[in-house]
């Protein structure tokens, strides 16, 4: 184990390296971009025995993943923001094939207009195409998730996406902890072979036209049709709810650092309102929760690393005896409420005595979330929620009041 | 809100590496014995030759602030000609340190009261090292050495060691040399 001050793009190509990842293929865009520098970097000195193929576009980039991943190859990308939204085909096709993919995201703001800083809008538009969702906290979660996500994706055959904060992670260096190759190649063996075999000696149809309708296959027997298909992907995604803490535990004892799972949890034990969140603003809701129990104020904070699967039952536990949940969305179902505020309140519907949720947007194209913000917002809740309110509309943390002549 | 923490901000001009000598600071200071590091370009958009800043964290604890340094401990000025476009010393905490690559001994900037300024020929150590691309100085390793003498948050075999992991070979030993001449032409 070495401890290496590096970026949270850094972290990404390590997981990758480390991960033994045989194929790359991307197209630059910032944030991401410096992920792919640095594989190629090393492919090109002989670091790395991967195969990179640099490609004119995102939907080529996941297409040629499709291609090297149903070969059997454990193959890797990293997109970013209008590049995710570019991929969107293939990354619906991928994970209806369910073929064992990573892929980085490296957050960022959608355009239009053109914005090139972090906000969540990228990842969370495409949460309901069938792909383990993974959120980190730190460079060493996107180091550590990008391993771990191979033996999930692996094991469960679905794809598993690795998000973390443009430039707040992927552009800021701090000192992250780059196990040695043996402990990793110990965790994650070669890629299992794959359920369909390409082979000229055994041709079949991968991908074929399915019908509405169960029919019987080429030996009688009675097959799902596309329904059924998805039945089973939805369930194989839950199956990712049991998997994901165990692969983190697993990851643990292969490295001997503290596991991460479904959610995280600080000073939730006492606490009468929960900030809750994904990505970098984890660690940055614990900074403020502790400044306010210093004022006397019991805030806790839970942090959602699993946002697809989206582990309900956990949050409903983690959240019991919570007055209210103030969830910081970075990004937003336009017409409606955040993404991650909606997942809650549709978990916590109906349980006995369930925490009211209050969903605030913050940090939309970059815009700093300050220590000072969140806290004062923490403080607004908590007194509402002390009030009694089950409801509130939708806050914006840091939205300039109104506009000012000169 | 910073209790504990060292922050500082880096003023360069586009290409004069001042997110590489953050990154570096960083390194040396992880290597210096503090628990915790950060280090960040401005985020967004740079261009060759204009104005940037970057900026490095140390702390004794976790550090779980990731917004760009507004308040610096210690502000580091690559370029003296930055100061009359860009106010160096915005946000400087009391007692803060603005640290000026200039040839100009009595060169000075408006500072906050009690702020502390400390100039070092950072160009002229790395010319004498021979730290130079393209017919340029390079300062951002040397001056390096000029924050490890100004300030002592560092060690300078720190510096020296950061900087070998950062660079190979004779390319090392210069910007170790250069960071060394620096080290020691610190002016208050």
């Amino acid at each position: 184990m070495t401890v290496r001050i590096i970026t949270g793009n850094e972290a990404a190509a390590w997981g990758a390296r480390l991960a033994r990842v045989q194929v790359v293929a991307a197209y630059p865009i910032t944030p991401q971009s410096p992920v792919v520098e640095t594989l190629s970097a090393w492919v090109e000195s002989g670091e790395m025995p991967a195969e990179l193929i640099a490609v004119e576009s995102e939907h080529s980039a996941m297409s040629v993943c499709i291609g090297a991943a149903t070969a059997g190859a454990r193959a890797f990308t990293a997109t970013s923001s209008n590049g995710l939204a570019y991929m969107t085909e293939q990354i619906w096709w991928a994970a209806g094939a369910r073929l064992p993919l990573v892929m980085c995201v490296a957050n960022r703001s959608l355009a239009a207009p053109w914005n090139v800083l972090n906000d969540q809008q990228d990842s969370m538009s495409v949460r309901d195409a069938g792909w383990v969702q993974l959120y980190c906290r730190d460079n060493q979660e996107v180091l550590d998730t990008v391993v771990q996500g191979y033996r999930i994706a692996e094991r469960l055959n679905v794809p598993v996406m690795v998000c973390y904060d443009g430039f707040l992670l992927s552009h800021t260096a701090m000192p992250v902890e780059v196990p040695d190759a043996a402990a990793v190649d110990a965790f994650l063996p070669p890629r299992p072979q794959p359920l369909q075999i390409v082979d000229p000696a055994d041709p079949r149809n991968i991908g074929p036209v399915v019908m509405a309708d169960p029919r019987r296959d080429a030996d009688g027997v009675l097959r799902g049709a596309y329904l059924e298909l998805r039945a089973a992907h939805h369930e194989a995604l839950l199956e990712a709810l049991e998997a994901v803490p165990e692969v983190g535990e697993a990851w643990a004892r292969a490295t001997g650092r503290p596991g991460c799972g479904l959610v995280a949890e600080h000073r939730l034990d006492d606490a009468e309102i929960a900030l809750v969140a994904a990505g970098s603003l984890v660690t940055q809701s614990t900074l403020v929760a502790d400044l306010l129990r210093e004022e006397g104020l019991p805030v806790g904070v839970l942090g959602i690393r699993c946002c697809r699967p989206f582990p309900a039952a956990a949050v409903r536990e983690r959240l019991r005896g919570v007055r209210a949940a103030l969830v910081l969305d970075k990004a937003l179902s336009y017409g409606y409420a955040g993404p991650i505020a909606t997942d809650l309140r549709a978990a916590l519907y109906g349980t006995p005595d369930a925490p009211a949720v209050y969903g605030a947007v913050c940090g939309l194209g970059g815009r700093d979330v300050t220590p000072e913000a969140l806290a004062e917002a923490a403080r607004a809740a908590l007194a509402d929620a002390r009030a009694g309110a089950v409801e509130r509309p939708l806050a914006w943390i840091g939205r300039m009041a109104r506009e000012e002549a000169r | 809100m910073t209790g504990g923490m060292v922050e500082v901000r880096w003023h360069g001009r586009g290409g004069q590496g001042a997110v590489t000598a953050a990154k570096v600071l960083a390194q040396a200071a992880y290597l210096s014995g503090w628990e915790s590091v950060t280090a960040a370009p401005s985020f967004g958009a740079e261009r060759r030759g204009a104005p940037v800043t970057a900026s490095t964290r140390m702390a004794d604890e976790p550090i779980r602030v990731l917004s760009q340094v507004t308040t610096p401990d210690v502000v580091v000025v690559l370029d003296d000609s930055l100061t009359s476009a860009v106010d160096v010393a915005a946000g400087l905490k009391p007692g803060g340190t603005v640290i000026v690559n200039t040839v100009d001994a009595e060169f000075a900037v408006p500072l906050p009261e009690g702020a502390r300024l400390v100039r070092a020929d950072v160009t002229g150590a790395a010319q004498a090292a021979g730290v130079v691309v393209g017919g340029q100085p390079i300062v951002n390793t040397a001056v390096l050495g000029a924050f490890a003498k100004a300030t002592g948050l560092v060690t300078f075999e720190a510096i020296a060691e950061a900087i070998a992991g950062a660079f190979s070979g004779s390319a090392a030993e210069r910007n170790i040399e250069a960071a060394r001449i620096a080290y020691e032409c610190v002016r208050e």
